[in-house]
C-alpha cells in the first residue's frame, strides 16, 4: 500500500505539561473544546441577559435581586433603567452572534472534527489555530470589560449603527468607553476568525487523506469548509469597518458622521460622513454571518440524520451544491437589511430578488431532508431529536423570510417583533439545535462516555416547545404592530400586548432553566457517563474509526486510506448495515 | 462486484509536500482576505468621495521614490529566490548571492517604510493630519495599513535570513517562495493604492 511511502512527519510533537496540553495547546481537539467552553460561557451569559430583559419588559418596576451589583447606575436599587435595558440588549446580541453562533457550530465542532473527518493529524497551521482561539478569548475579555467599567456596556445594539455609535458619550450611557470596547473587541474577533478560516480552508484543500476526494468528504466537513470561505470574506470586510469606526470615535475622522449633527444639544465636530456607509459595510458582513451560523448546523444535522435513518439522503451532492449556492448568494443580499434606510426603490428591488432566490437552495435542502425522512425508520435519540427539531425551527423561522424579503412588506414589519421572531428562530434557535445535536452525537467520541439520554430527551422537549412558545408569538405580535427595541410595554396602546409578553417571559424563564439540565448532563456525563465504545452509533466517517477520546495525533501514526463516500448505510457490510469510509470492503455501487 | 479503490489524485496526509501545499494555499487564501479588506476600504472611499467636503490632497513627492524602492525590492527578492533555488551546497556562490539579495530586499523594505514615514511627516508639516479632511483620513489609513502588512513581510524576511545564517540545514525554500508571493502582492497592492490616492485623493 502507498501508506508505507508516506513520510512520518507529524505536524507537531506530542504535548507535554499541563500548559501545553490544556491551555496553549496546539492540538485541534483541545482548541475545539476551548471554543466550545467559551461558547458555553457566552451562551449562558447571553441567556441570563435575555432573562433580565424579559423580566424588565413585562415588570419594569420589579427589583431584580443582585442586578445592582452588576451596575449601580444601570440598575439603582435593582430596578433596571431603560438605558441599561439597551446595554443588555447590545451585549446579548453581540455575545450570541459572535461568541456563540460563530464559535460553537463552526469553530468548536469544526476544529475538533474537520481534521479527523478528512484523515489529517491536525490543522494545517496548529500555531495559528492556537492563536485564533486565544485572540478570540481576548476579544471576549475586552467585550466583557464593558460590564465593569463605570461607563457600562454600549446601548447601540449589536449592529452598532452609526452615527450614534461613532460620536461618543453624547449618544448616551455606555457610548464613551463601552462602545469603544465593543469596536475593539469585534475588530480582534475579526482577526481571530480570519486566522481560523484560513486554517480551515488550507487544511481541507491540502491535508486530506489518500482517497479522500472532495466529494467523499462528509456533509458537515463541506459545511465547515464553505462556512470558512464565507467567513474569510465577511470578516475581512467587518475589520476595516471597525477600524474606521474606532478612528471616528477616537481620532476625530468623519467616515460615518455627517455634517451638522446635533446630539444631546451638542453640535458634533464632524462633517460629511455617511452613516449608511457603516450599514453597507456591516451588513455585507452581517448577512453572510447568518449563514456562518446556520450552515455548520445544516451540515451537522444532515450528518446525524443519515446515521439515524441508516440510509443516505436523497442526494448528498445536491445538499452540498445548495450550501455552495447559499454561500455565494449570501453576498448579494445585504441590502435587504436596509430597506428602511431610504435606499432607491430600484436598489431595494435588486436586493429583494437575490433574497428571494436564496430561498430556493434552502427549500431544496429542506425538501431533501423531509423526502429522505419519509418512510425512514429513524432511531430516536437526543441527537436525532435535535436534528429533527432543527428542521422544524428552520422551516418555521425561515418561512417568515419570504415575507421580509419583499420591500413593501418589510417596510411595515421591519421594526416589529416579526423580525425578532424570524431571526431568533432561523438563525439562533435552529443553529443552536444543530449544536445540541452535535453535542449529543459526538460527546461519546470526545470523552469516551455517553450523555444521559433521558435527560437529553427532557432537555429537547422543554427546549423545543419552549422555543415555539417564545418565538412564534413574536411573529403575531409583529403582525399587529408591536415595535421592537422598546424597554417595556406599559404604555396604553401597548397594554393589549402585555399578557402575550408575560406569557413569553414565563416561557423564556422555563426554557432557559432547561438549559441547566443540559449543562448538568454535560458535566455529569463527562465524569460519570456510561462508557462508550469506539463507534457507538455504527457510523461510517473517519472519526468513528479511532479510539474515544482520540489520541493526540488522531490516528496514532496510522495514515488512513479512504475507499468510499461517507454514507454507506443500508448496505451489507462485515460489521452490519454499514461500511466505513476506510474499509477496503468492496461495494456493489463502487462508491 | 467492482472493488472501489483509493483515488490516487487526493493529496497524501502530512507529508512534507502536503504541508508545503497547505502553506501555499494559506498564503493565497490570506492574500484573498487582504484584498477583500482593501476592497472594503476602497468602497468606503468611493462612497465618501461623493460628499461636499471632499477636497484634494497633493501627495508628497517622496511617494514616487518609495514606489520605485518597493518595486526594486520585489526585483531583488526575485533575484534572491532564483539564486537560492540553485544553492544546493551550503557555501556555494549562489547561496551567498541569494542571501545578499535577501538582505538587499530587507534594506529596501525598511527604506520604503521610512519613506512612508517621511511622507506622513511631510503632510504633518503642512498641517494635514488624519482628521483634517476625508482625503487625508483615507491617505493615512490606507498607507498605514499597507505599511503594517509590509512590516509583517519584513519580519518574515528577518526570520528567513536568521534561519539561513544560523540553521541553514532547516532552511525551507517553500517559506521563501511564500514570502516572495506575499511581498510581490504587497508591491502590486501599493501600486493600486498609489494610483487610487493619486486619482481620487
Amino acid at each position: 500500500m502507498a501508506e508505507s511511502s508516506v513520510q512520518q512527519a507529524h505536524v507537531h510533537a506530542p504535548p507535554e505539561g499541563f500548559i501545553r496540553k490544556y491551555i496553549f495547546s496546539l492540538d485541534h481537539k483541545v482548541i475545539g473544546k476551548q471554543y466550545y467552553g467559551l461558547a458555553l460561557v457566552a451562551v449562558f451569559t447571553g441567556m441570563i441577559l435575555s432573562w433580565l430583559m424579559r423580566i424588565h419588559m413585562v415588570w419594569p418596576a420589579a427589583k431584580i435581586p443582585g442586578l445592582e451589583l452588576l451596575s449601580k447606575v444601570g440598575a439603582p436599587g435593582g430596578v433596571m433603567t431603560p438605558e441599561y435595558y439597551l446595554s443588555l440588549l447590545t451585549m446579548h446580541g453581540t455575545l450570541m452572534v459572535f461568541f456563540v453562533l460563530t464559535n460553537a457550530p463552526f469553530a468548536a465542532f469544526g476544529n475538533y472534527f474537520l481534521p479527523i473527518q478528512i484523515g489529517a493529524e491536525d490543522m494545517a497551521f496548529p500555531r495559528f489555530n492556537m492563536m485564533s482561539f486565544w485572540v478570540t478569548f481576548v476579544a471576549w475579555v475586552v467585550l466583557m470589560l464593558a460590564f465593569v467599567i463605570p461607563d457600562g456596556p454600549p446601548i447601540a445594539g449589536w449592529t452598532e449603527y452609526t452615527p450614534l455609535s461613532a460620536v461618543g458619550k453624547d449618544a448616551g450611557p455606555g457610548m464613551q468607553w463601552g462602545a469603544s470596547l465593543w469596536g475593539v473587541s469585534i475588530a480582534i474577533f475579526c482577526i481571530a476568525s480570519l486566522l481560523g478560516a484560513l486554517n480551515f480552508i488550507a487544511t481541507t484543500l491540502d491535508l486530506r487523506a489518500k482517497g479522500m476526494t472532495l466529494m467523499r468528504m462528509p456533509i458537515c466537513t463541506w459545511a465547515w469548509f464553505i462556512t470558512s470561505c464565507i467567513a474569510l470574506l465577511a470578516f475581512a470586510v467587518l475589520l476595516p469597518a471597525c477600524i474606521l469606526l474606532i478612528l471616528d470615535r477616537h481620532a476625530g475622522t468623519s467616515f460615518f458622521i455627517p455634517s451638522g449633527l446635533v446630539i444631546s444639544d451638542r453640535l458634533q465636530p464632524h462633517s460629511g460622513g455617511s452613516p449608511l456607509l457603516w450599514q453597507h459595510l456591516f451588513w455585507f458582513f452581517g448577512h453572510p454571518e447568518v449563514y456562518i451560523a446556520i450552515l455548520p448546523s445544516m451540515g451537522i444535522v444532515s450528518h446525524i440524520l443519515i446515521n439515524s435513518m441508516r440510509k443516505p439522503l436523497l442526494s448528498a451532492k445536491v445538499i452540498i451544491y445548495s450550501m455552495m449556492s447559499i454561500g455565494f448568494l449570501s453576498y448579494m443580499v445585504w441590502g435587504h437589511h436596509m430597506f428602511l434606510s431610504g435606499m432607491n426603490p430600484m436598489s431595494a428591488l435588486a436586493f429583494s430578488f437575490p433574497t428571494l432566490t436564496i430561498t430556493i437552495p434552502a427549500t431544496i435542502m429542506t425538501l431533501i431532508w423531509l423526502g429522505s425522512l419519509y418512510g425512514a425508520d429513524i432511531k430516536i435519540t437526543s441527537a436525532s431529536l435535535f436534528a429533527l427539531g432543527f428542521i422544524s425551527m428552520f422551516v418555521a423561522g425561515g418561512v417568515s423570510g419570504f415575507f421580509l424579503a419583499q420591500p413593501s412588506i418589510d417596510i411595515y414589519l421591519h421594526a416589529t417583533y416579526f423580525v425578532v421572531g424570524h431571526f431568533h428562530m432561523v438563525m439562533g434557535v435552529a443553529s443552536l439545535f444543530g449544536v445540541f445535536a452535535g453535542t449529543y452525537f459526538w460527546f461519546p467520541k470526545m470523552t469516551g462516555r455517553f450523555m444521559n439520554e433521558t435527560l437529553g430527551k427532557l432537555h429537547f422537549w422543554i427546549t423545543f416547545l419552549g422555543a415555539y412558545c417564545i418565538f412564534m408569538p413574536f411573529h403575531y405580535l409583529g403582525l399587529i404592530g408591536n415595535v421592537r427595541r422598546y424597554q417595556s410595554f406599559v404604555d396604553d396602546y401597548m397594554a393589549p400586548y402585555l399578557s402575550w409578553h408575560q406569557f413569553i417571559t414565563i416561557a423564556a424563564l422555563i426554557t432557559g432553566a432547561a438549559q441547566f439540565i443540559f449543562l448538568f448532563n454535560l458535566i455529569y456525563s463527562r465524569f460519570r457517563g456510561a462508557p462508550a465504545p469506539e463507534n457507538p452509533w455504527n457510523a461510517t466517517s473517519l472519526e468513528w474509526s479511532i479510539p474515544s477520546p482520540p489520541p493526540w495525533n488522531n490516528f496514532g501514526g496510522r495514515h488512513p486510506v479512504v475507499y468510499h463516500d461517507p454514507y454507506q448505510y443500508g448496505v451489507k457490510g462485515s460489521k452490519g448495515d454499514f461500511v466505513m469510509q476506510d474499509s477496503p470492503e468492496a461495494l456493489a455501487s463502487g462508491d | 462486484m467492482i472493488a472501489s479503490t483509493a483515488s490516487s489524485h487526493a493529496p497524501s496526509l502530512n507529508t512534507a509536500g502536503g504541508a508545503e501545499r497547505a502553506s501555499r494555499s494559506g498564503i493565497w487564501v490570506g492574500l484573498f482576505a487582504i484584498t477583500m479588506s482593501f476592497a472594503a476600504f476602497s468602497s468606503a472611499l468611493f462612497v465618501r468621495e461623493g460628499t461636499p467636503d471632499w477636497g484634494h490632497l497633493v501627495l508628497p513627492s517622496i511617494l514616487y521614490l518609495n514606489t520605485f524602492v518597493l518595486l526594486l525590492s520585489s526585483g531583488t527578492l526575485e533575484l534572491s529566490r532564483r539564486s537560492l533555488a540553485h544553492a544546493t551546497v551550503a557555501d556555494s556562490t549562489a547561496a551567498t548571492g541569494g542571501i545578499g539579495w535577501l538582505l538587499c530586499t530587507l534594506a529596501l523594505g525598511i527604506a520604503f517604510c521610512c519613506g512612508q514615514y517621511l511622507a506622513w511627516q511631510n503632510l504633518r508639516a503642512q498641517g494635514i493630519y488624519l482628521a483634517t479632511n476625508p482625503n487625508s483620513s483615507f491617505f493615512y489609513v490606507l498607507t498605514f495599513i499597507h505599511v503594517l502588512h509590509l512590516l509583517a513581510g519584513i519580519v518574515a524576511l528577518l526570520y528567513l535570513t536568521a534561519r539561513f545564517v544560523f540553521r541553514r540545514a532547516a532552511f525551507r525554500r517553500s517559506l521563501l517562495d511564500n514570502t516572495a508571493i506575499y511581498w510581490h502582492f504587497l508591491c502590486v497592492l501599493w501600486i493600486y493604492l498609489f494610483l487610487l490616492c493619486r486619482m481620487k485623493l
